[in-house]
C-alpha cells in the first residue's frame, strides 16, 4: 500500500533558537528529510558599505566593529591595514604585537562561542555553552581591561592601536594562559568521546576539499575539509611570520572535523599569544596620524584570517577624506554559499548541526 | 496511618472515603512533586552548568515555580486561527489525566494505595500510551509545522519504545510472580535493580523515551523545532502541558522506584519517606543525563529501540524465564553475580556489534 | 606553472587570447568579451582555483568589477578587473566555474544592478524584491544622510 504524501514548506527563522541571529531558511521537507533550502538574507542589513562612503576614514573604524560582532577586534584589522597600505603609514612593531595578542584572544572567545552554540544546537541543554561562557567571560574581562569595552572594542587605529596594555594586563593574561589549556582539556573530556556527540557529528555534512575550494569557503570550514590554507601561515600579515604554530586540519570534512579544528585552533592561539608576550618589544603603541587622513588616489585590498575565515577589505580612495568605495569580503557570507550543497538530503536535526558548524554571525552576512 | 487506612479498607462502605482521601492525596502529591521537581531541576542543572539558578523568589528560590505559575496563568491565551479548536482545548487534558491515573496504582506505602489492581503492570503500560496520544493531538491541533513534526516523532518514539519497556516489565512479572504492584514491591527482598540489571537498563532507557527526556527529547527539541509539540500553546493550556511534562517525570521516577528500587521498602524510615527518597534519586539521574547528553536524531533513536533495546529485552526475558523454570531456588549469591556478568557481556557485545554495523553503514 | 608577476601573466594570457589584456599595477584588466574564457583558463590551466572575492565599484561613467582569484599551490594571486557600461550593465557570470561566485554575484546584482548572464538564481539578496534603486550606486540618494548635507 502506498500512502499519499506531500512535501511541505517550513520556515526556519528569522526567529529561531538555532539560526544564530536573524536568518531565515525556507526549507522544503519530505517528512524529516530536507528536499530544498532557500536562504533568505537581509534582516540585519544596515548598508555598512554605503555608510562607509559617507564617513571619514577614521569614523569608519567603529563601523567595522559592527560587522562580525563576536570578533570585533579582528574586524578592525583588515580595514586599518588597507588604509595604512594606501596612506603608507608605518605601524610600530609593538603595535603589531598588541594587535596579534588582542586578535588571538578574540579568536579564542569567538571559537568558544561557536563550539558552545554548536553543542546547544545538538541539544546539550546549555551545559557546554555555560562552560564556554565561563572562559569567554575571562577573555572579555581581559579585553575590557585594555579597551574599556566588552563587545565592540573600537581598538585599532591607523598606525597602531588605541591604547597600550595597562600594567596589570600582562600578569592577568599570563594567569589566563596558564589556566586555559586545562579548561580546553576539560571540554575535551566532556565532549570528545561522548558517543552521542560522535554519532551526531561524524560523517554528517561532509564537505569535500574540492567543493570547499570551489565554493570559496574559508576558515575552519575549509580547514576542516583538509585544505591547509591559513593566511597567518600562507600569506603572513602583521608579525605572524615570527611565531611558531601549527595549522590544524580535518580529514573528512564533517561537522566533527570542524569542531576539532576550532578546538585545536584555540590551543594554537594560546601558543601564539605566549610567544608574543615573550617577544613583546618596547616602543610606542601608535604613530601620530592626522585626524582626517587623505590617502592618495588608488585602491588596495588587505585580508586577515578572522575566526570565521578570510576577512578582506577592499578600499578605493579618490584622494578625499572619505573612502570612495569600501567592500568587505565577509567570510560568513561566502561560507553560506554552501548551505544548499550541505543541507539538501539531510535530516532536519542534522541540518541544524551543519548550520551550527558553519558558524555564522549575521552581522557579517548581511552587513 | 498505615494501619488506619487498612482498617478503613475492610468495610465496604468506607470505599468512597478511601477513594476521596487518596484522590486528594494523589493530586496533592503530584502537584507538589511537580513544583519540587521543577525547582530541583532548575537548581541542580544550574549547578551542573556552573551557575546559580533561580535564587530570588523565597528561600533558595523555592517559590520560583509558584511565581512562574502565576505568570503563566495571567498570560494571554492565544489560539491560532487555523487550529482545530476542540482538539486544541482537549489535548492538554488528554495528556495530563493519564499521569494521575498511573499514580493511582502506585503503592506509596504498604497498603497506602488508591487501588491495588491485580493487573497493575498491564494497566500502566496501557494508560501511559494515552498520554502520548494527548501530546500527539496537541501537536497536530495547533496547525504548526514544527509541532506537526514533533507529533510525528512522538508517535514513532512511543511505538518503538513501548515494546522493550513492556518486555522488560514482563521479565519483572515472571520474576516476581504477580502483576500487582504491591506484590512486585513485596517480592523485592533484594531490589530488582540488582536482580535484573539488564532489565533495569532497558526499562530506564525506554522510560526516558516515554517521558521525552534527554537524550530522547526529540518531541520538544528546542534547538530544532523551537518548542516541538507545544509551540502554539500559551497561557493556561501551556501550563497544563508543562505540568504534564513534569508529572510524567514524577510518574517515571515513581515507576522506576516501584519496579526496580524496591518501592517503599527500606530500613528505619517510614515507607513513604523511602519512596520519596528513591523517587528523587531516580529523578536526579534523569537530570544528570539531561545536563550532559546531546540529543539523538530520530533515526538513531529508532535504531536504538529496535536494534538495541528490543534484543536486549528479549535476552533478559529469556534468561529470567530460564532461571525461573530450571533453577527457581538458586541462591542469590550465585544468581546475582552470574546475571550481572551476563548483562555486562551482552550489553558490551551488542554495543560492539551495533557499532560495527553502523560503521559499515556510514562508509 | 609558476607565474612571477602580472607582467608575465598578462604576456602569457596575450599569447593565448590576443589583445584586450591590460595591466594596471596589481590589477589585470580584461575586456568583457574575453573575460569568461580567461577566467576558465586561469582556473583550469594555471591553477587559480580559489575565487576569493567579487565586488564592484561605481565610477560614475562606468562600473568596474574586481575579481580576486588565488592559487593555493604556488600562493599566487591575480586580481582581475572588468569594465562594463552604466546603461544596462551585463557581465558574464562565473558561477558555473566557481560555486562560490553565486552569492557574491547576487550581492553585486542587488547593490549595483549589474546583471550576470547565465547566473542560476539571480535575485535580490539583502534587499527585498521590489526595492527601488541600487544602493551602492553613487546616484542613489540616502534620504536621512543627504537631507542634511
Amino acid at each position: 500500500m502506498t500512502l499519499a504524501t506531500e512535501q511541505f514548506i517550513l520556515n526556519i527563522g528569522p526567529l529561531h533558537p538555532s539560526t544564530h541571529g536573524v536568518f531565515r531558511m525556507r526549507v522544503t521537507m519530505d517528512g524529516e528529510t530536507i528536499q530544498d533550502v532557500e536562504p533568505v538574507f537581509g534582516y540585519l542589513h544596515r548598508g555598512l558599505e554605503k555608510l562607509c562612503e559617507s564617513h571619514t576614514y577614521k569614523q569608519n573604524i567603529p563601523i567595522t566593529d559592527r560587522l562580525d560582532y563576536v570578533s570585533a577586534i579582528n574586524n578592525n584589522w583588515p580595514y586599518v591595514m588597507a588604509v595604512e597600505k594606501l596612506a603608507e603609514i608605518q605601524v610600530p612593531l609593538r603595535a603589531e604585537y598588541l594587535r596579534v595578542i588582542m586578535g588571538e584572544l578574540q579568536r579564542i572567545a569567538s571559537h568558544l562561542l561557536a563550539v558552545g552554540s554548536l553543542m546547544n544546537d545538538m541539544g546539550v541543554f546549555y551545559t557546554a555553552f555555560m562552560y564556554m561562557f565561563r572562559e569567554r567571560e575571562k577573555i572579555i574581562d581581559l579585553l575590557e581591561m585594555v579597551t574599556g569595552q566588552r563587545l565592540l572594542y573600537n581598538y585599532m587605529r591607523f598606525g597602531g592601536v588605541s591604547m597600550d596594555f595597562p600594567a596589570e594586563f600582562i600578569p592577568a593574561l599570563k594567569r589566563f594562559l596558564n589556566i586555559m589549556p586545562s579548561y580546553l582539556d576539560e571540554y575535551d573530556s566532556m565532549m570528545a568521546d561522548n558517543e552521542i556527540l560522535l554519532s551526531r557529528t561524524k560523517g554528517i555534512g561532509i564537505l569535500t576539499p574540492e567543493m570547499a575550494v570551489n565554493s570559496s569557503a574559508s576558515g575552519p570550514l575549509l580547514r576542516g575539509s583538509g585544505v591547509k590554507w591559513d593566511l597567518r601561515k600562507d600569506a603572513p600579515y602583521s608579525v605572524y611570520d615570527r611565531f611558531d604554530f601549527d595549522i590544524p586540519t580535518g580529514n573528512n570534512g564533517d561537522c566533527y572535523d570542524r569542531y576539532r579544528v576550532r578546538m585545536e585552533e584555540m590551543r594554537q592561539s594560546i601558543r601564539i599569544i605566549n610567544q608574543a608576550i615573550e617577544q613583546l618589544p618596547s616602543g610606542k603603541e601608535k604613530v601620530m596620524v592626522p585626524l582626517r587622513i587623505r590617502p592618495p588616489k588608488g585602491e588596495t585590498y588587505s585580508q586577515i584570517e578572522a575566526p570565521r575565515g578570510i576577512l578582506g577589505c577592499y578600499i578605493v580612495s579618490d584622494g578625499s577624506t572619505k573612502p570612495y568605495r569600501c567592500h568587505f569580503r565577509a567570510p560568513a557570507f561566502i561560507n553560506l554559499t554552501l548551505l544548499q550543497e550541505l543541507l539538501i538530503g539531510q535530516k532536519l536535526a542534522d541540518a541544524i548541526i551543519i548550520f551550527g558548524s558553519i558558524d555564522l554571525s549575521m552581522g557579517e552576512v548581511d552587513r | 496511618m498505615n494501619n488506619w487506612l487498612i482498617s478503613l479498607d475492610n468495610s465496604v462502605g468506607n470505599f468512597w472515603l478511601q477513594f476521596l482521601i487518596m484522590a486528594v492525596f494523589i493530586i496533592a502529591f503530584v502537584m507538589s512533586s511537580v513544583i519540587m521537581f521543577i525547582w530541583t531541576e532548575r537548581r541542580v542543572i544550574a549547578r551542573f552548568q556552573a551557575r546559580l539558578g533561580p535564587n530570588r523568589a523565597g528561600p533558595f528560590g523555592l517559590f520560583q515555580a509558584i511565581a512562574d505559575t502565576v505568570k503563566i496563568l495571567t498570560k494571554e491565551d492565544i489560539i491560532p486561527s487555523l487550529a482545530d479548536r476542540v482538539l486544541f482545548w482537549t489535548a492538554p487534558a488528554i495528556a495530563f489525566i493519564p499521569t494521575l491515573m498511573i499514580m493511582a496504582t502506585i503503592p506509596f506505602m504498604n497498603g497506602f494505595q488508591m487501588v491495588d489492581l491485580n493487573v497493575g503492570v498491564l494497566f500502566i503500560s496501557a494508560v501511559s500510551a494515552i498520554s502520548a496520544i494527548g501530546i500527539f493531538l496537541s501537536g497536530v491541533a495547533g496547525n504548526n509545522k514544527y509541532s506537526l513534526i514533533g507529533a510525528m516523532r512522538e508517535i514513532a518514539q512511543l511505538i518503538s519504545f513501548e515494546i522493550p519497556m513492556v518486555l522488560s516489565l514482563a521479565s519483572l512479572v515472571i520474576a516476581c510472580g504477580s502483576m500487582s504492584l504491591t506484590q512486585i514491591v513485596a517480592a523485592q527482598n533484594v531490589p530488582n535493580i540488582i536482580l535484573q540489571p539488564l532489565g533495569f537498563v532497558v526499562f530506564m532507557v525506554a522510560i526516558l523515551a516515554e517521558i521525552n527526556r534527554t537524550p530522547f527529547d526529540l518531541v520538544e527539541a528546542d534547538s530544532e523545532l523551537t518548542c516541538g509539540f507545544n509551540t502554539e500553546y500559551s497561557g493556561m493550556k501551556f501550563a497544563l502541558l508543562y505540568l504534564t511534562e513534569y508529572s510524567e517525570a514524577v510518574v517515571g521516577a515513581a515507576l522506576i522506584t516501584t519496579f526496580f528500587l524496591g518501592g517503599w521498602r527500606g530500613p528505619f524510615l517510614p515507607g513513604i519517606m523511602w519512596f520519596v527518597v528513591k523517587m528523587i534519586a531516580s529523578f536526579m539521574f534523569i537530570l544528570w543525563l539531561r545536563s550532559t547528553l546531546p540529543r539523538l536524531r530520530i533515526d538513531q533513536s529508532m535504531h536504538l529501540a529496535w536494534k538495541g533495546l528490543l534484543p536486549l529485552a528479549l535476552v533478559n526475558l529469556f534468561v529470567i524465564a530460564l532461571k525461573n523454570v530450571f533453577f527457581p531456588d538458586l541462591s542469590l549469591w550465585i544468581s546475582v553475580p552470574v546475571y550481572i556478568l551476563v548483562s555486562v557481556l551482552v550489553i558490551l557485545l551488542w554495543a560492539g556489534f551495533l557499532r560495527k554495523g553502523r560503521k559499515s553503514l556510514v562508509v | 606553472m609558476n607565474i612571477a608577476d602580472n607582467q608575465e601573466l598578462s604576456s602569457h594570457l596575450r599569447t593565448h587570447f590576443g589583445e584586450g589584456i591590460i595591466v594596471h599595477g596589481e590589477y589585470v584588466e580584461i575586456t568583457i568579451g574575453k573575460f569568461e574564457r580567461v577566467a576558465k583558463y586561469l582556473k583550469e590551466s594555471l591553477g587559480y582555483e580559489f575565487l576569493s572575492m567579487i565586488t564592484a565599484i561605481d565610477y560614475i561613467d562606468y562600473f568596474e568589477l574586481v575579481y580576486r582569484i588565488e592559487a593555493f599551490q604556488n600562493k599566487a594571486t591575480v586580481q582581475l578587473k572588468l569594465k562594463c557600461e552604466k546603461v544596462k550593465p551585463v557581465v558574464p557570470s562565473l558561477s558555473h566555474l566557481w560555486y562560490g561566485a553565486r552569492l557574491q554575484e547576487r550581492e553585486v546584482y542587488d547593490l549595483f544592478g549589474i546583471e550576470f548572464s547565465n547566473h542560476p538564481n539571480l535575485k535580490r539578496i539583502v534587499l527585498w524584491e521590489g526595492f527601488q534603486g541600487y544602493p551602492l550606486r553613487k546616484d542613489f540618494k540616502v534620504k536621512s544622510y543627504d537631507a542634511g548635507n
